[in-house]
């Protein structure tokens, strides 16, 4: 069945004011779901209260409305405008909360608008923990076992029944305000009162903390007729306790087998087709015990998100786009993969390339703020490398972060000593990834930085494998460094003026530029193409690399 | 250098040349290129009889990061007769591993190649279509390797599931399950075993030579057509054999080269596609159900559609969303039916495992039917 011709005009509502957390993702989501729907022929009437976006612009609906995001806001619209259908998955978590007042207060029914994409009841399910926790329960997959508390005693009482290390969350808090890790009995009085204090109801979730295990995200597609594709898969170097948004992350994942990955895939879909009525983009988040590949679900979010925008920039696959027509009635497999043209949208990208994200953080900007991550997401922005490896896509994404770093493989000299920098990297900070560099480069092992930080060894071996090309390199001056050796360093990630600043005697940049030109390492450009060349592609987008 | 590695060199039929790192066995390989999509599941790829005779090259960037476990295989030994790479990793994490892919290789003699362009590789397979390869760390002459790849048989009328069969029959499951299930072994893997006897079935598994009279003696309830490498149009002995199984009017599932077979018993002509079909993502609508599904698939060869769509007694249920090619078909006059693409995954996606069940359904239909008639 093709789309549902009933809906002639759609309500797109956006996110709001950029804060942390809550960003430029939702204006390139919005932005791409008014064209999609305008493709359509659909008329589009947009709300946002942030004008400095791009959805805002004229040029982009048919109607802009520069209001605050308020139910009255609402009201206001649609008394002066016709509208069949209102888009809520597209203006993140903010979108959602107010299309559900709306619902409560009867306004869509009032005005003959249907929600379409999600219902009021998927997003209490998502929202509401004991709502989700139950169902997860129900259709059995596993949770971290948690309880809701009232009260200073009942909060004591449920974390000596689940034990330590916990994770004490106020309800109805903004991005996670209030919430802090408890790692022994010692913490526990003080984290409960904060979070008590912190929920406008005096309530909070004591739950099991699953500290150390890996940390992955699924993006998922779902149209009406319960087909569900995974986009990508997305995989947290930080282990859990580190908020995703302020996690390096790679896609696709790295240090997954097929089983653990199929595991995990059906796991979501069931998730996915259990929280009832949706068509579009969803994001699920998982943590794995390392030891076992035991799975228990984190969340999951029934919109498109920070994390499905990045998928999209990964894989080359339109999720907002796509969720924008799946919204309207359209099933996959009617859609072609906006990339080749030719082949179906009702697929999953194979990537052969690897994504690193880096979030960006500011605290030099919020003096005095405590830069230890966790709970709640700190950073200001993030950066997106991809290469032909890990190794040189973190490379593209620490020299992208505009802090002088030039790559992860040369960043200053740490004047700590191993053992402080062991220290140093317990605790989750901006820097840790440079640390922990600087602790390799010191000669510390493998297992000891493991054990330190709980990130997947992997990781560290190919960070150690770039340690190694840095010191290889710092032998050789410009004059007698070998071809096979610059062609390492370049086809790792390392950057001219990196490559300058390690030579024994340094150089400039343009130095190592004539260098490699005349040595003809030069850059290849690969296309970002949802299908890792098997197809024919109409409209990729290119990255830069060394090969050969 | 961090990383002192043979030299190797990969030489294409069409005399395309490309340079890398020796991985594996030192020494030389040849066989059929080919290339997967997959982004996980290496070692079911590497061990998936259906593979024999195949170079491989996996698009994925990096391939052995979590190492290999016993588990995992999908046949005693690895089939590919050589890997592809762009990054081999050496180093692996899981506490599950038991090794490394490059311990892997040495001790099954696979002969690898690492450092290369896979991405540029591919682009040039798909556009120039399948072709015989060669890959060598011994001999870096590239003349004198064109001359030894000069002399690799074409894939195109090779026989290979003879090679890859069970030598002896062997039995799955338990005897008191409820049904009795004839495997035809052309290279079957584990996994379908497995999907097969924890659905109720007893597995009696032959060897490709087994003539349809021995496995009668089995008196099974239902026969199974396995996967398996080469070309199937080589495979007279296999279609005769599959027309005496149709003749018995029991129920029959056929997976890949299973597919190919019962399409030649219905006279259907099977062709050798431009560069095959290998992935975990290739997309295929259930006609019938109108459901869709993400599917594993593993072949170079094909059904001809236009013969399957005029063929009477042929009936289409499956159909590639991406090409349009056929993608499962069943007979309307005899419970047999089969798919191009691999239900038990491994690697993959399990959204088509729904056939096991289809299977065990039909034949209990045919058992219950059968013993109504015999009152």
């Amino acid at each position: 069945m093709p789309k549902d011709t009933s809906i002639q005009s759609v309500l797109i509502v956006g996110s709001g004011p950029i804060i942390i957390g809550q960003a430029c993702e939702f204006d390139y989501s919005g932005s791409q779901a008014a064209r999609s729907l305008r493709e359509e022929g659909i008329k589009v009437i947009l709300i946002n209260s942030n004008p400095a976006t791009i959805m805002t612009d004229p040029m982009m609906a048919d109607k802009v409305y520069l209001l605050p995001l308020t139910v009255e806001s609402i009201e206001q619209i649609l008394e002066e405008t016709q509208i069949d259908a209102v888009l809520p998955t597209m203006g993140g978590q903010t979108a959602l909360n107010l299309c559900k007042e709306a619902d409560e207060l009867g306004v869509w029914k009032k005005y003959g608008v249907r929600m379409i994409g999600v219902d009021v009841a998927a997003i209490d399910t998502a929202e509401d923990r004991e709502k989700f926790r139950q169902l997860m329960v129900d259709i059995g997959i596993k949770v971290a076992p948690s309880h809701v508390a009232n009260s200073f005693l009942e909060g004591k009482e449920y974390a000596q029944e689940i034990g330590f290390p916990l994770v004490i969350r106020p309800s109805f808090t903004l991005g996670g305000t209030g919430g802090s890790f408890v790692h022994d009995k010692s913490e526990l009085d003080e984290a409960l009162k904060r979070g008590l204090e912190a929920s406008p109801m005096h309530e909070v979730l004591v739950e099991k903390a699953v500290l150390g295990w890996k940390e992955f995200e699924l993006e998922l597609l779902r149209d009406k007729n319960d087909n569900v594709v995974i986009i990508c898969t997305v995989e947290n170097v930080d282990p859990m306790g580190v908020h995703t948004g302020d996690s390096i992350t790679v896609a696709p994942a790295m240090t997954l087998s097929d089983t653990a990955f199929q595991d995990m895939r059906n796991q979501a879909m069931k998730m996915m087709r259990s929280i009832g009525n949706f068509a579009g983009g969803c994001n699920v988040q998982f943590a794995q015990n390392p030891e076992t590949e035991e799975l228990i679900a984190v969340e999951i979010n029934p919109r498109v998100s920070r994390s499905s925008a990045l998928a999209s920039k990964a894989t080359g696959y339109p999720i907002a786009k796509i969720a924008a027509k799946l919204a309207i009635g359209y099933s996959l497999d009617e859609l072609k993969n906006q990339i080749t043209r030719t082949t179906s949208a009702y697929f999953e990208p194979a990537l052969d390339y690897v994504i690193v994200k880096m979030p960006r953080w500011n605290f030099d900007k919020f003096k005095g703020a405590n830069d230890t991550l966790g709970l709640q997401m700190k950073s200001v922005g993030e950066v997106m490398g991809i290469g032909r490896s890990f190794t040189e896509a973190i490379q593209k994404a620490c020299q992208s972060l505009e802090n002088e770093a030039v790559g992860l493989g040369y960043y200053g000299k740490s004047l700590m000593k191993s053992e402080e920098i062991i220290e140093y990297i317990k605790t989750p900070k901006w820097d840790r990834i440079f640390r922990i560099k600087d602790a390799l480069m010191q000669g510390v092992t493998i297992k000891t930085i493991v054990q330190a930080t709980g990130i997947d060894r992997w990781f560290i071996y190919q960070i150690q494998n770039l340690c190694n090309i840095e010191k290889e390199l710092s032998h050789y001056s410009i004059q007698d460094l070998p071809a096979d050796l610059l062609k390492e360093a370049k086809k790792n990630g390392f950057s001219d003026e990196q490559v300058a600043r390690i030579l024994k005697y340094h150089c400039t940049d343009d130095e190592v530029y004539e260098k490699r030109k005349a040595l003809g390492i030069t850059r290849v450009y690969k296309m970002v193409d949802t299908c890792s060349a098997e197809f024919e592609a109409k409209t990729p987008y290119f990255y830069s690399t060394f090969e050969g | 250098m961090t990383n002192v590695r043979k030299p190797a060199v990969l030489v294409l039929a069409d005399g395309y040349v490309l340079h890398g790192q020796a991985f594996g066995k030192i020494g030389t390989t040849t066989g059929e290129i080919c290339f997967n999509t997959g982004m996980t599941g290496y070692q079911e790829v590497f061990t998936d009889p259906s593979y024999y005779g195949q170079v491989l090259i996996m698009n994925s960037v990096h391939v052995g990061n979590y190492g290999v476990k016993k588990e995992d295989i999908q046949s005693d030994t690895v089939k590919i007769k050589g890997l592809i790479c762009r990054n081999l990793e050496d180093r692996f994490s899981r506490y599950q591993a038991e090794g490394s892919v490059e311990e892997y290789l040495l001790k099954n003699n696979i002969v690898a190649i690492e450092g290369i362009d896979t991405r540029a590789l591919v682009a040039h397979v798909r556009t120039k279509g399948a072709m015989n390869c060669i890959i060598s760390s011994e001999i870096l002459d590239v003349e004198e390797l064109k001359r030894m790849l000069a002399e690799v048989p074409d894939m195109s009328g090779l026989e290979l599931a003879s090679i890859v069969s069970t030598d002896k029959e062997y039995e799955v499951g338990s005897p008191d399950a409820p049904y009795k299930v004839a495997v035809m072994d052309y290279g079957v893997k584990k996994n379908i075993l497995a999907c097969l006897a924890e659905r109720g079935a007893y597995l009696k598994v032959f060897p490709a030579d087994t003539p349809a009279e021995r496995l009668r003696e089995f008196n099974p309830d239902g026969y199974f057509i396995s996967n398996g490498p080469g070309d199937p149009a080589a495979m007279p002995y296999a279609v005769e054999n599959l027309k005496k199984i149709l003749d018995e009017e029991k129920p029959v599932f056929g997976i890949c080269l299973g597919q190919q077979l019962l399409a030649l018993a219905n006279d259907i002509p099977t062709f050798k596609m431009h560069h095959g079909h290998r992935g975990l993502n290739h997309p295929v609508k259930n006609i019938i159900s109108g459901q869709c599904e993400i599917t594993t698939q593993n072949h170079g060869f094909g059904v001809d559609p236009d013969a399957v769509r005029s063929h009477p007694d042929i009936e289409v249920t499956h159909v590639n969303l991406n090409d349009d090619s056929i993608e499962g078909i069943r007979m309307k006059s005899k419970p047999a039916f089969s798919v191009q693409y691999h239900p038990e995954s491994t690697p993959g996606p399990f959204d088509s495992r729904y056939l096991f069940d289809d299977f065990m359904k039909l034949i209990e239909e045919h058992k219950l039917a059968a013993t109504a008639e015999g009152y």
